[in-house]
């Protein structure tokens, strides 16, 4: 799996052009050419067929801490094919061990494949359905009627993510964001077998702290019942020793904060954004004489959902699934263009 | 704020000033890199003066040679950066902003690590009627190669090429970046 620009010590060889700078920019429907597009804003549309999406079936991207990528659109993908894509795979994965790529060491493990499509996982009519690969293992060694153990899974979906798909021409299937949970080593083998496929590319997907900074508003001002604190992680620059803060706050205080600032609801701002994160700078300079501000945002956690800028996320409340996986759509979205 | 002893001498000098991050003084290393000492015909004096912010203390006002630049430094990964150099902007005589006046954007190369928004960097450029330069001091060829091209706004600041005027110039560069 490609990952060399992931790299953190590595900056860009050349310089990259300022479009791409400008649509570095987060949500904003606004991918304007600089100096002209007004500021960044956000509008949560309606999703669609709220009611009957399945808890049950979205249960399982709750409350794990999924790693992200952007994946480009898939070429000649039948959604009809699914088994035989899985014997595929699993094919590929007993071969790449039988090359000695050891996946694991000692007991001796059969994997299966199983792939399937999840139709509730979509934001509008035209986001493709999303696609879930999951990796379980059988020990040989144990008997026959004990459990596959789900050892890797790993989810391709899109949310409203239909800006992207329609410029895309026929043949391609596009599910731009791509979240997995398990061993480093079974990922890469999916990725590889995918690449190799159905002629895509696989990036890992970071969160600038600009897009951190976004979340953590839009995540503060939820409504929840019982809210766990917001606690935002900062990491001090130029330092010999690594050195982080962890500035927490409490949940009602950061709703409290986001309601004064926030205008329309439904609509966000970047200037909004930037007003909230003021007053929280503000508010800890105030106290310790540190300026936030010139630090590296790396972490937010919310009772929604918590995000890390090495492109981790874990979803925790149900009710807004739907819209943290939207911003994760766009966000993989603007890497891969 | 770190300054060079400025004798009053003859010749040009340039102000850079700018938000410098801790532990790092990097427009020392942009004016003063031994690649971006190109063919000198004159002998001019290149000065640099390094602040953290404006306004400088009013006791050396006297002292102070003639200011033909300055360069604002944003860094793309400080929102205090940002923060500073438009509180600066307020003690910069009007004057300068016909064309002797830049910004200088550091950093540009990690994108994944940006907290300040480019529009608003732009669009400061817009207001303030001035060019932005997006620049990598990490990579050494574009450090060399920002250096000269900071150098030759100097020259031209200073009025050292003839038939091009600091406002003239300025206008060149901002309607080559609208391209």
């Amino acid at each position: 799996m490609a990952e060399e620009e992931a790299a953190e010590d590595r900056a860009v060889r050349t310089l990259p052009s300022l479009r791409r700078l400008s649509r570095a920019l987060p949500f904003g429907r606004s991918y304007g050419r600089l100096g002209i597009s007004s500021s960044g804003r956000l509008t949560v549309p309606a999703l669609c067929s709220q009611e009957s999406v399945d808890p049950q079936k979205t249960a399982f991207a709750l409350r794990k801490a999924w790693t992200l990528y952007s994946v480009t659109p898939l070429y000649r993908f039948r959604r009809g094919r699914l088994r035989d894509y899985a014997r595929l795979l699993s094919a590929f994965i007993a071969a790449e061990k039988q090359k000695g790529l050891a996946v694991e060491v000692g007991v001796e493990l059969d994997i299966k494949v199983a792939l399937s499509s999840l139709a509730e996982l979509r934001g509008s009519e035209l986001d493709q359905a999303a696609l879930l690969v999951q990796l379980s293992s059988r020990s040989r060694a144990s008997s026959r009627n004990s459990e596959d153990k789900l050892v890797w899974s790993g989810w391709f979906c899109s949310i409203f993510g239909d800006d992207f798909s329609e410029n895309v021409p026929e043949d391609f299937t596009c599910l731009p964001l791509f979240l997995t949970h398990g061993a480093e080593s079974y990922t890469s083998l999916v990725g590889s077998w995918f690449q190799k496929t159905f002629d895509c590319y696989f990036r890992r997907l970071a969160i600038s702290p600009l897009n951190l900074s976004w979340m953590v508003a839009m995540w503060a001002g939820c409504k929840l019942d019982r809210a766990s604190a917001v606690e935002l992680v900062f990491s001090m620059p130029c330092l010999a020793q690594p050195l982080d803060i962890s500035y927490a706050i409490h949940p009602e205080d950061a709703k409290a904060l986001w309601d004064t600032v926030q205008k329309t609801p439904g609509e966000i701002t970047q200037g909004e954004v930037d007003v909230f994160m003021d007053c929280l700078y503000a508010h800890f300079h105030r106290h310790f004489k540190i300026h936030l501000s010139a630090a590296k945002l790396v972490k937010v956690s919310t009772g929604v959902a918590s995000a890390h800028c090495d492109g981790i996320v874990k979803i925790l409340h149900s009710q807004y699934l739907p819209d943290v996986l939207m911003l994760l759509t766009e966000l993989a979205i603007s890497q891969i263009q | 704020a770190t300054s060079f002893p400025s004798s009053p001498a003859h010749g040009t000098r340039v102000r850079a000033t700018g938000e410098l991050a801790a532990g790092c003084f990097p427009s020392s290393r942009i004016i003063r890199s031994p690649a971006a000492a190109p063919e000198e015909e004159k002998c001019w004096d290149r000065r640099v003066h390094l602040a953290t912010s404006l306004p400088l203390p009013s006791e050396r006002d006297h002292l102070r040679p003639r200011i033909d630049l300055i360069v604002f430094m944003i860094d793309i990964k400080s929102k205090y950066s940002l923060k500073n150099v438009e509180t600066s902007l307020a003690y910069v005589d009007a004057s300068f902003f016909l064309g002797k006046v830049c910004f200088l954007v550091t950093g540009v190369g990690r994108v994944n690590a940006c907290s300040i928004e480019m529009n608003a960097v732009c669009k400061l450029g817009e207001t303030y009627c001035s060019p932005v330069i997006f620049c990598e001091l990490e990579l050494e060829g574009i450090r060399a190669s920002t250096a000269q091209r900071l150098l030759r706004m100097l020259q031209i600041c200073a009025g050292h090429i003839p038939g091009v005027s600091a406002l003239s110039f300025s206008l060149l560069m901002r309607n080559s970046n609208a391209d």
